[in-house]
């Protein structure tokens, strides 16, 4: 019940926030009455939550605000530092090649994500009873720790000892040596990331498909329309809610990308291996600059908002509702 | 009626399958060799990790590689539990996520229900900003959160890692206020008079009926726990507080080079979360497409 209806309901929540925080149609008359007592009732139910609200999420945000523009190591006197965190993180060339790292991920992995996603789901929507058992392939790496997953491929990057090299060598390519080569660090980061991604793409795209009206693609084999022409006018126009959300969370978790780096190479990542993340937590816990590690990590959270920004702006272009 | 229904429905299904295909004996053959050639390659990573954790070191540098091993050998396996404390770091790893679970499941569905049913002064704008923080990077917060553990003497400790998604999980509040919302007024109004408070009609009425989102989302809350890296990797400093990922990933630098017992204990890092998702395939599967009502 759960899996058929996310895709559609997801969409429809990206459309319309207010839709879901409207009060209630309606409302209790009696609660109206005592709203005093009521208000006592439900702060007492959210005061976890909101201490927790307060305490871990709002708090840090204004004080990751504050250390942006201050040098402080955590410990010793703080000074002012106006504007020089963000022109310093800016102007640096190892952060500038550590943002065009993150991109280049970003443009590898989501395509490759959702493509691979879309296929496999299509595919698996007739699979019938062996659905299960290929699902249990597909997932499992979803709900596997980033450690061991990063374990396994530095075995399978390895260019001495990799199977995978060696299945390369036998179809006549090229073998390279994965980690160390600057050309191909951050495609190895995309495999990796595509291979343990791919299972969650490929549940929110079945529980997208199985949202799917049958009413409309059967019109559409009544008019006479290929398999083909039914996947690109009919299935991926519907879909395109479940399209627009995960092309969203994808990028917004490429963006971020920071596990693998670290288990692959701990503290000592080569230039060319580094991402935005890996670098702020470098600035941070490495040499302890809170204040410009802040400020790279608000930087990232701009640029996040803007593309997210964008991607519902540009919504309405090309996104389908059928409610 | 009935025997009458049931012919066309199953005629129904059948040109289902069929529909728009000349050959669906052979489209579905294809079809199924796709996927099991794809799934097979899916799940090869696993097998390799798995047999080559019982290979003997020699056998790793045999070239062409071999899947299965010739010699049997549980040496890495001896040397994966002689290298680190795995079973302090399973207990770990376990206690910490079952206790985020448990009062996050808790928390969240009060939370939950103050929301959707209880009429109070500023419930729209805090529902708001509930929704805005679940656009917040983590990196950006751990920077002062690590401050602010270090005031409440908190790094290093577990609490550290407990309370956090213990007491703040929006997600979780979101989705549960989706599913009081669909449950019935009436139920509660029906409770009242007989005389049954707030927190009565809380215990005995709702949350018995939020036992399918409450399962979906405690699996969910507990895979995330259990697999977290960066936290625990920021919070936490020595080795008897590690979690069984930053084991492993401090076993891996120490043993780089023996592959059978880096091995073996990545196989000891993946094997229970494998083996439980392999009895609970559909809540899982069910627990994380219930993140596509995120945001």
């Amino acid at each position: 019940m759960a899996v058929s209806s996310a895709g559609s309901r997801a969409g429809a929540q990206l459309r319309s926030g207010d839709q879901d925080v409207a009060p209630d149609a309606r409302p209790d008359r009696r609660s109206r009455r005592r709203r005093g007592g009521d208000t006592a009732a439900g702060y007492l139910f959210l005061a976890p939550q909101l201490l927790g609200l307060v305490v871990f999420m709002v708090g840090p945000l204004l004080f990751a605000l504050v250390l942006a523009f201050y040098h402080w190591d955590g410990f010793g006197t703080r000074s002012f530092a106006g504007l020089s965190n963000f022109t310093d993180v800016v102007s640096d060339p190892r952060i500038q090649r550590a943002a065009v790292n993150t991109l280049w991920f970003t443009v590898l992995q989501v395509p490759g994500l959702m493509l691979t996603g879309l296929f496999f789901a299509l595919l698996m929507q007739r699979a019938g009873k062996l659905t299960p058992v290929y699902r249990l392939a597909f997932f499992a790496p979803v709900i596997t720790s980033s450690v061991a997953v990063a374990a396994i491929w530095l075995w399978l990057f390895n260019p001495d000892i990799s199977p995978v090299n060696n299945a390369l060598r036998g179809f006549g390519l090229p073998a390279p040596n994965w980690l160390q080569d600057a050309r191909f660090v951050i495609p190895a980061f995309a495999i990796v990331g595509i291979w343990q991604g791919l299972g969650y793409q490929l549940i929110m795209f079945m529980a997208g498909l199985q949202g799917i009206d049958r009413s409309f693609l059967e019109a559409a084999v009544l008019d006479g329309c290929s398999e083909w022409q039914k996947l690109r006018h009919v299935t991926i126009p519907l879909l395109s809610p479940t399209i627009l959300f995960l092309s969203i969370t994808s990028i917004i978790g490429s963006f971020q990308v920071f596990d693998y780096i670290y288990i692959f190479f701990d503290d000592r990542a080569p230039d060319s291996a580094r991402t935005v993340v890996y670098e702020v937590v470098r600035i941070a816990f490495g040499e302890f600059d809170f204040g410009e590690a802040s400020a790279l990590a608000f930087l990232l959270f701009l640029a996040l908002l803007l593309v997210t920004g964008c991607q519902l702006a540009a919504q309405k272009r090309w996104v389908h509702y059928t409610e | 009626m009935s025997t009458f229904s049931n012919p066309i429905s199953r005629a129904g299904t059948t040109a289902k399958g069929t529909s728009g295909s000349g050959r669906p004996a052979r489209r579905g053959l294809l079809l199924h060799a796709v996927l099991l050639v794809c799934a097979i390659g899916m799940a090869l990573p696993f097998a390799w990790m798995l047999f080559s954790s019982f290979k003997p070191l020699s056998e790793i540098f045999v070239q062409p590689p071999k899947l299965l091993p010739q010699d049997w050998n549980e040496q890495g396996y001896r040397t994966a539990l002689g290298g680190a404390d795995f079973v302090r770091g399973f207990w770990n790893s376990t206690y910490i996520a079952l206790t985020v679970t448990a009062v996050s499941l808790l928390t969240s569905a009060m939370a939950a229900y103050a929301f959707a049913r209880i009429d109070f002064w500023g419930r729209r704008p805090l529902f708001m900003v509930f929704l805005a923080t679940m656009m917040v990077p983590g990196q950006l917060t751990i920077i002062p959160l690590y401050i602010i553990m270090g005031w409440l003497g908190w790094v290093d400790t577990h609490t550290a890692i407990i309370v956090p998604p213990a007491l703040f999980n929006a997600f979780g509040v979101f989705l549960l206020r989706q599913y009081i919302k669909g449950i019935p007024v009436e139920l509660e109004e029906a409770a009242q008079l007989d005389g049954a408070g707030r927190v009565r009609r809380f215990v005995t009425i709702i949350l018995p009926l939020l036992r399918t989102p409450l399962t979906a989302l405690g699996i969910f809350t507990f895979l995330g726990q259990w697999n977290n890296f960066f936290f625990p990797l920021i919070f936490l400093n020595s080795s008897e507080n590690f979690t069984l990922p930053l084991l492993v990933n401090q076993f891996k630098g120490q043993y780089v080079s023996d592959w059978p017992a880096l091995m073996a204990a990545t196989t000891l890092l993946a094997a229970p979360m494998l083996i439980v998702f392999a009895f609970a395939q559909r809540q899982i599967v069910e627990g994380i497409a219930l993140s596509g009502s995120k945001s």
